[in-house]
């Protein structure tokens, strides 16, 4: 016997005898924050800044002088984007863009400064980004192994308040990375560390209106 | 199983050797209050948190309960995108898949992902037998794996070492695995932190071939999720060309809709966060983003053998969140190696014996390594009734030739306290034997236990109220 057909025989010899289970009761709630756009954004930006993600908020004119101002702080020369990030969102950088591309090593891209992304959900009672891969968001690498990643989330659209809300707004087909503050470990007497070997620093953009 | 802690001392010995280690006691008592604080902190800011144990509860029992046709399902879900499954019955087989599938890539070296799936199975020493070098890169399996040492903690391994400590282990060994320790490296986690970050980057920028396990696999989709805060995790996930994923068949989860329930309760029970940094989801491969080959092995290994015991089989519930470690009194005396396997704390003593059935010395100790005070039964949150199964697990135990009582009497006797403390042996009883009373034919097993000694007047406060004021 296969061990698939031996597993599932025994799988099947173990549970026999016992009850039905039963069905299961979705007795919790789907949100635990008031229906109101701007709460839920204020929730988001505190949630996330409390993970010490760097939070700043504008309106789209304001974009391009902001992510400019915060490449040109962080020193950063060149700055990875995935292919269908909007054109002016890099259009006042000083940085170089090097594109995301398949056939880019992982030691190249350890050599890049920043990356700039979009994101395809952000959840506000966690202080989490989700990326799923999109045109704006790229590879999941690319906001891997650089240090610096900055993450514009369109206000209101892309936000919910909770868990249950985000996952039907994700497709499971698509690899998917949640983000919630930059890399951290508490490994060594429960300190908290940030940027172990993910990126050190996260920059939220929340973009209003 | 294999992948036991051979001649491991059984619990009341190494318990006993534990508890006069006074750095080791210092380490566990900081750690375990400190996220057990926080843990409370972070469950109560959901209100609905009751509802969503008992979903989870419920979700778990489902899955259980129609295991085959669920696994049969994920099977043909990761498939369609793109993975291939495999099948172990035991550990040996198990590694022996792994073992293969490196092979096949011509490659020597492994990037890992903390997985107790792979740790259950001794899976990094079998691959060493076959001229495999599998590299930890969790930081506190780093520490583990350089200091030639054993994890002591579901969630944080090296739960035992001080950052004194820690900077030895790396100064020592790290010249010996790659990148050597920075000259002049201090106790600072911050620079401990960037040690392994120079470190393990070397070692992920040049992976062919990663190994991971899975918080979750979800039947439906043929998604699998992997939580993690260091990015570590991504990195193995996302970098090598072939990914390799051991997971334990009860890992398995219905809907993609039943994340939503894990993924709230997972992170406060375990770090006390309300999300962990990173969550990683793939099915199957995808065009042009992360590893062109996947290859699931769907572990067995002593988990239909609890799935048929009736009432041991609520800990396949388990998600591994730590909490029952942190609440525990006798693991906060008698730290995690104490238990002799992976599994340690509360949920070691039911899931470890189970697993490897009770023969040994040391898993017919690990039942009796509880007061039966129930703190751990009110954290866990997919509600497993952890002292349930303790008395059941006696009843076992003792049935096997009346060694029972000994091994019980020895057990209390090593973590060293509640023998002198009867007021709190007896309350924990009294919550314990409350518990019963919802299966009333365990209840023999329970006053047989109980009725072994004299019990001192019952405190009038609640136990955990009790506890609260008089933890020393
Ligand atoms: S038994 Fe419950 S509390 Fe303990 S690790 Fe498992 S899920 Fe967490």
């Amino acid at each position: 016997m296969s061990s698939r057909d031996l597993i599932l025989a025994r799988v099947r010899a173990a549970v026999a005898d016992a009850p039905e289970a039963a069905e299961v009761s979705r007795d919790y709630l789907t949100s635990h924050t008031a229906d109101d756009p701007a709460a839920v954004l204020d929730l988001l930006h505190e949630n996330l800044a409390d993970y010490r993600a760097l939070v700043h908020r504008t309106r789209p004119a304001g974009l391009p002088a902001l992510i400019a101002r915060l490449l040109a702080q962080r020193g950063a020369t060149q700055v990875l984007a995935p292919m269908g990030l909007p054109a002016p969102w890099l259009a006042r950088a000083a940085a170089t863009r090097i594109d995301d591309r398949e056939t880019s090593t992982a030691q190249e891209l350890d050599a890049v400064d920043s990356v700039v992304t979009g994101c395809a959900v952000a959840i506000a009672e966690t202080g989490t980004i989700v990326l799923d891969g999109g045109a704006d968001q790229g590879r999941r690498r690319i906001t891997l192994v650089p240090d610096h990643h900055i993450c514009v989330v369109r206000a209101p659209d892309q936000v919910v308040a909770s868990v249950p809300q985000a996952l039907p707004r994700l497709d499971p087909a698509r690899p998917l990375t949640w983000i919630s503050g930059p890399s951290a470990t508490s490994d060594i007497e429960l300190d908290r560390v940030e940027g172990v070997h993910g990126p050190r620093t996260l920059e939220v953009v929340l973009l209003e209106g | 199983m294999s992948g036991t802690y051979l001649g491991m001392p059984s619990f009341p010995e190494a318990a006993g050797k534990a508890v006069r280690d006074e750095t080791l006691r210092g380490n566990l008592r900081h750690a375990t209050h400190t996220i057990r604080d926080k843990r409370a902190k972070a469950v109560s800011e959901l209100v609905d948190w009751p509802g969503l144990r008992e979903a989870g509860k419920q979700i778990k029992d489902r899955t259980l309960r129609h295991l085959d046709d669920y696994l049969v399902q994920l099977e043909k879900s990761v498939t369609a995108a793109g993975g291939t499954v495999h099948w172990a019955a035991d550990a040996d087989e198990a590694n022996r898949i792994v073992a293969e599938l490196v092979k096949a890539t011509g490659e020597r070296e492994v990037v890992k992902v903390k997985s107790m799936a792979t740790q259950e199975i001794g899976l990094n020493e079998a691959l060493e037998a076959e001229g495999i070098t599998a590299y930890e890169t969790d930081l506190a399996e780093l520490i583990v794996q350089l200091g030639e040492d054993r994890p002591s903690h579901i969630l944080v391994p090296a739960i035992h070492r001080n950052r004194g400590e820690i900077r030895e282990i790396f100064a020592r060994t790290m010249s010996e695995w790659g990148r050597p320790a920075p000259e002049g490296l201090t106790d600072a986690p911050a620079e401990l932190a960037e040690a392994a970050r120079l470190h393990l980057r070397e070692k992920f920028l040049r992976a062919k071939v990663g190994i991971s396990g899975a918080n979750f696999m979800v039947a439906e989709t043929g998604t699998l999720v992997v939580v993690e805060s260091e990015g570590n995790g991504r990195m193995c996930l996302t970098l090598p060309e072939t990914l390799i994923s051991v997971v334990g068949i009860e890992k398995t989860v219905p809907t993609w809709q039943d994340l939503e329930v894990f993924l709230q309760t997972l992170p406060r029970s375990s770090t006390a966060e309300r999300m962990n940094p990173y969550t990683s989801t793939w099915t199957g491969t995808t065009e042009a983003d992360g590893p062109k080959n996947f290859h699931l092995v769907l572990l067995d290994n002593g988990r239909t053998a609890t799935l048929a015991d009736e009432v041991g089989r609520q800990a396949l519930r388990c998600i591994r969140c730590s909490a029952c470690l942190n609440v525990c009194p006798v693991y906060e005396r008698a730290g995690g190696h104490a238990y002799g396997s992976v599994y340690p704390g509360p949920i070691g003593a039911i899931l470890s014996p189970q697993l490897r059935g009770m023969e040994s010395e040391i898993d017919a100790s690990l039942p009796y390594a509880s007061s039966l005070c129930g703190a751990c039964y009110d954290v866990c949150p997919v509600a497993i009734d952890i002292p349930e199964v303790l008395v059941h697990l006696r009843e076992r135990a003792a049935g096997r030739g009346g060694r029972g009582h000994r091994l019980e009497k020895a057990a209390m006797k090593a973590a060293g306290w509640v023998l002198n403390h009867p007021a709190v042996l007896a309350a924990g009883e009294k919550v314990a034997s409350k518990t019963r009373g919802l299966h009333p034919k365990r209840l023999p097993g329970a006053s047989a236990w109980t009725d072994s000694r004299d019990l001192p007047e019952l405190p009038p406060e609640p136990f955990r109220d009790w506890w609260k004021k008089n933890r020393t």
